[in-house]
């Protein structure tokens, strides 16, 4: 009921977006660059866990000072 | 502040870096300092036209850098404030006739020879040269943004730069806000610009049509504008917070009418 009036805010969306390309620019990486890693990864995963799928989720983070790499690699499919 | 010498820049283009140094410089110079602005937007130059002193421009800061007049002889006077000079960018130039030694010793004269309390030095939009040249005199960096997405990574940008020469200083000044788009959730806020810069904050100026009429007559409304919530109010709080006094920032946020109070109520906005 209290959500009749609510709506996304375009300024959210925003600063997720600038918190996102901010990190990649910060880090001089490209997102494109990013996928490659991901893809790359994947393979070396993949010879040591033939089961893994390729759900992964691999993000550059700022995290206070430090830029830091995050990579959620599930090895065994649900 | 205790940096004397103050980079005035953004990164991106028409965000206010040349109204900020006019409506700045203007109002430090009312408070009592001796104040030199330079523009070093070689062939763009505008700050003379911001402050109406276009007329009185004979040499410019390529004229004192390549000896053809003394620093004195380029040094205008403003027509309004005593102790306000301008020291004007080349028209006829472009950004090559800059150098960096040459900037630095020129700031250091107006400190120590010439008897200036602070020297704020206008940056040309970019990263490259001009931004390098204007950066390489300076101790202390106002960053200008305006609260969008190209303003704010661009800032981000210069502010990576900046922290790349070791200025010990930086400070956030936020432009052009619209407090009715942030009531909206369409604009970022003043919190928002800070979390993601992080940079500490001295100034938060609203978007004020008084700044378009008062540069269309040459006269930075840091000197006239005397309502509470305008831009030439808000440039003369940046002086005072400038020169170490604490000053309060006032609420922008628009006094809502019925549909906003029920919008809040049902919990939105």
């Amino acid at each position: 009921m209290f959500g009749l009036f609510k709506r996304r805010k375009s300024k959210d969306e925003l600063k997720e977006r600038l918190k996102l390309v901010l990190s990649y620019d910060r880090a001089k990486l490209s997102p494109g660059n990013v996928e490659e890693l991901k893809r790359e990864l994947l393979t070396v995963i993949k010879k040591y866990f033939p089961a893994a799928d390729g759900d992964y989720d691999v993000r550059v983070e700022q995290q206070g000072e430090r830029m830091v790499l995050i990579a959620n690699l599930p090895v065994k499919g649900a | 502040m205790n940096a004397k010498a103050i980079v005035v820049t953004s990164g991106k283009g028409g965000v206010g870096k040349t109204t900020t140094t006019a409506n700045v410089g203007a109002a430090l110079a009312r408070l009592g300092e001796k104040v030199c602005v330079i523009d070093t937007d070689v062939g763009l130059r505008n700050l003379d036209v911001v402050m109406g002193l276009e007329g009185r421009v004979v040499y410019d800061l390529i004229d004192v850098f390549e000896g053809r007049c003394k620093l004195k002889q380029a040094l205008i006077r403003d027509k309004r404030v005593d102790s306000l000079y301008l020291l004007a960018a080349s028209q006829t130039r472009d950004k090559s006739a800059l150098s960096e030694a040459r900037m630095q010793e020129t700031v250091r004269t107006l400190l120590e020879d010439e008897g200036f309390d602070r020297v704020l030095i206008d940056s040309p939009a970019g990263i490259e040269s001009g931004f390098q040249t204007a950066a390489s005199a300076a101790s202390g960096a106002l960053v200008v943004v305006n609260p969008e997405v190209s303003s704010v990574r661009d800032a981000d940008r210069i502010i990576g730069l900046l922290e790349a020469r070791e200025i010990p200083e930086v400070r956030l000044i936020i432009n052009r806000l619209r407090p009715e788009m942030v009531k909206r959730g369409d604009m970022l806020e003043v919190e928002d610009v800070l979390e993601i810069l992080g940079v500490k904050l001295i100034g938060i100026v609203p978007e004020d049509e008084k700044i378009i009429v008062s540069t269309n007559i040459g006269n930075p409304a840091s000197l006239e504008d005397a309502s509470k919530l305008g831009a030439g109010t808000a440039f003369r709080d940046i002086a005072r917070r400038l020169k170490g006094e604490d000053v309060p920032y006032p609420s922008f946020e628009p006094q809502g009418g019925f549909l906003a109070g029920l919008r809040r109520l049902f919990g939105g906005a």
